[in-house]
């Protein structure tokens, strides 16, 4: 794919010059990683008597913190490590294929912005009675209903007389990544109280669904854009349906796109901090909380926490490590297209 | 000269696929042909709008009320425009918008320079005689925007003053991005070329974006620590071993971005790259034919090349970089005082005081700006494309 590029072959002089800098770089990047796995290998004395460098030689290296946090802690560490696995995970392939099947949709539908304004229509009167049960004074939501309606009537309703309403559907949601999450929190928080829900996987993971969801459909669809018709075409007229073409040809064709993305989304949602921090207690807390805890208790106490941080960023390295030829191409496809 | 296209937006995609299936009986084939089209893009539909839209129009009505936790619940009190007016007038200025002093000649020259600037881009915008009168009006709020934001940043930064977290969110996300735009750029231009062991630094350089920010909040933490991180001797023979970052404004707002700098780089690094080496060779080869130098050609070639995807990208880092809570929150909590405080953390803070009301307010005024400031670009960056 990628085409040589020979023309740049640089003279010797170049070439140590682009070493050096790319060199200093490559420190600038692993230094702090190293003094992570330095510091989770010191005794709390230490750390506190000034900066050691090189175990073995002017320290003398100790697991104690691997061990308070993996044996004394077990549990503690544990639990936020389940439920960081399982929450990114889960929301992430439902983000995932929620938001390939609305990009394959208006990538190859056609959707008549009629019908989608009914849609509208519907879903503010279903949002209007939500938020009725939930305890809002009835006038309020009949108004935001309203309000919401005319809102989206304006800005999809504007290409009304057109008779393509994929991209103003697309855009919309595309759009929604503007949004600040901390506009939204409260109210879900809200939602979630109401609902019983807070503290629980089930809340986090819709709630990064939710908020995942338009860079799926972001970077999805120029991998459909590129899927040749004539193949869809071909299986339908050997009588696949559409979900079935969805499934098992426009899917498995798109997998660079589909690991680019996913490695992507999979990693917002592992790092989340702003959403975890609201929605969670004790029970459903992950691993960012959890180290940010540490910090309030007894002070800073660098070696566990160090040990913490490893175990976070340790699955999310590797895996960009194994997956990074799919990166590059997966975000710039993006950005062009964006 | 090439021609630049501006960020292609979605109506350059290609025409759906129009009534694809015409075999079967017509009007089944377009019954279960409609009912897909649904399933396929309800689900999506659905979850943004109960949990972005719904909840988007519940928090503007949360920030026109003051909401009060009473047993067994909440009491909401619809108070019209406390909350905004509190934030720009009343006991939340100081915090949210800053102390002004009146500056100093260099803020006045910078502030009149800017000033000029816009000016002379609307009289010239104007003058050029293809403008109407609607193009005239959002150019004149973007530059009144783009004004009123100078004004600011020029009486809040000026000695005396002191910026509130408005200000510090707009040097956070000018500074972090034009620093790791400008890395990104250099690095990308040092790896495309063809030197043994790229892929090495490939996938070293990605490795910051994988980590968690409030990980690199506390690595941070560790480094800038003048008595016992790793750089300690190299204070301590500077004289500074006494001095923290943490608590100096200046110092603590340039340790925030830093970690920022460090993290997002790569970002733009490999999208930079991937879009370097996917330029094609004819232009360049046929460049070096005629003797233009590398200068040269990175000027007139290698840049005009890379600007619609590096559009996008700064658009992209901008809209996540107003969003930034962990670092500050983790590596300062916002201190000293409420000197390294983002919009969104002063927007939390406010939260854990019990002020809903208060709190929606802040997010909305954020909302306001980040969505003003990406709108002007988008226009700002499609002028600019048309004009070439």
């Amino acid at each position: 794919m990628r085409r040589p590029w020979s023309i740049s072959t640089p003279s010797p002089g170049r070439m140590i010059l682009s070493y050096f800098v790319l060199g200093i770089w490559t420190f600038v990047v692993l230094f702090p990683l190293y003094w992570l796995g330095v510091t989770s290998l010191k005794l709390p004395i230490q750390v506190n008597d000034g900066p050691f460098y090189l175990p073995g030689i002017d320290f003398q290296p100790s697991l104690h913190a691997w061990r308070y946090i993996f044996v004394d802690l077990r549990n503690d560490t544990l639990r936020p490590f389940v439920n960081t696995v399982v929450v990114a995970l889960t929301s992430t392939l439902i983000a995932l294929l929620l938001g390939a099947a609305a990009s394959y949709a208006l990538v190859r539908f056609k959707y008549r912005p009629r019908v989608g304004a009914l849609l509208l229509f519907i879903g503010c009167v279903a949002l209007a009675i939500v938020a009725v049960s939930f305890g809002t004074p009835w006038p309020v939501a009949v108004l935001a209903g309203g309000a919401l309606f005319i809102l989206l009537l304006q800005t999809l309703g504007r290409r009304f007389k057109r008779s393509l309403g994929n991209d103003d559907i697309a855009f919309w949601m595309i759009s929604q990544r503007m949004l600040p999450p901390v506009v939204v929190v409260i109210p879900i928080y809200v939602l979630f109280q109401r609902l019983g829900l807070l503290d629980t996987w089930a809340a986090l993971i819709v709630t990064y669904v939710a908020t995942n969801l338009p860079i799926v459909v972001w970077l999805m669809r120029d991998y459909f854009l590129n899927v040749p018709v004539e193949l869809e075409e071909c299986a339908a007229i050997d009588g696949a349906s559409r979900y079935r073409i969805f499934w098992s040809i426009v899917l498995p064709l798109s997998i660079p796109g589909l690991v680019a993305t996913f490695l992507f989304v999979m990693v917002l949602a592992w790092n989340e901090y702003l959403l975890a921090l609201f929605l969670t207690g004790a029970n459903a807390q992950t691993l960012p909380l959890t180290v940010a805890a540490q910090n309030a208790t007894r002070g800073p106490q660098w070696w566990y926490m160090s040990v913490l941080i490893l175990i976070l960023i340790l699955p999310v390295v590797a895996m960009a490590i194994v997956l990074e030829r799919y990166i590059a191409r997966g975000l710039l496809i993006g950005a062009i297209k964006g | 000269m090439q021609v630049v296209q501006p960020t292609q937006g979605p109506t350059q995609t290609k025409p759906a696929l129009e009534t694809p299936f015409s075999l079967a009986g017509k009007s089944l084939a377009f019954q279960t042909e409609r009912l897909a089209s649904m399933a396929f893009v309800l689900p999506a539909v659905l979850v943004i709008l109960f949990l972005s839209i719904f909840p988007l129009i519940v928090s503007f009505y949360l920030s026109l009320s003051r909401l009060q936790f009473v047993k067994g619940g909440f009491q909401i009190t619809f108070i019209g425009w406390d909350n905004y007016r509190k934030l720009v007038s009343g006991s939340q200025k100081a915090h949210f918008l800053g102390v002004m002093s009146s500056p100093s000649p260099v803020g006045w020259l910078v502030f009149d320079g800017v000033i000029a600037t816009l000016v002379l881009l609307l009289a010239r915008y104007v003058r050029s005689g293809h403008g109407s009168l609607g193009g005239l009006f959002w150019r004149g709020l973007a530059a009144t925007g783009a004004g009123a934001g100078i004004w600011l940043c020029v009486w809040t930064l000026s000695p005396g003053g002191r910026p509130g977290t408005l200000v510090v969110t707009w040097i956070y996300v000018f500074v972090d991005i034009s620093l790791q735009y400008l890395l990104g750029l250099g690095l990308a231009l040092l790896c495309v070329q063809n030197l043994p062991g790229r892929r090495f630094f490939r996938v070293v350089f990605l490795l910051p974006m994988m980590i968690t920010p409030v990980g690199v909040a506390y690595l941070f933490r560790m480094l800038t620590d003048t008595g016992k991180g790793p750089f300690a001797p190299i204070w301590i023979a500077a004289g500074l071993a006494d001095f923290s970052w943490v608590n100096s404004p200046w110092g603590a707002r340039v340790a925030v971005m830093i970690g920022d700098i460090w993290q997002w780089t790569p970002f733009m690094f490999i999208v930079l790259l991937a879009a370097l080496e996917s330029q094609p060779l004819e232009p360049l080869e046929a460049a070096l034919v005629d003797g233009a130098n590398r200068w040269q050609i990175f000027w007139e070639i290698t840049l005009p090349g890379i600007l619609p995807v590096s559009a996008t990208l700064i658009l992209i880092r901008m809209i996540e970089a107003f969003k930034i809570v962990d670092l500050p929150n983790v590596l300062t909590n916002g201190g000293p005082g409420t000197a390294t405080e983002s919009l969104t953390l002063h927007a939390f803070m406010t939260w854990r005081t019990l002020d809903v009301g208060g709190s929606a307010a802040i997010a909305y005024m954020l909302l306001f700006v980040v969505t003003f400031v990406s709108i002007s670009y988008v226009n700002l960056i499609r002028s600019r494309a048309t004009e070439v």
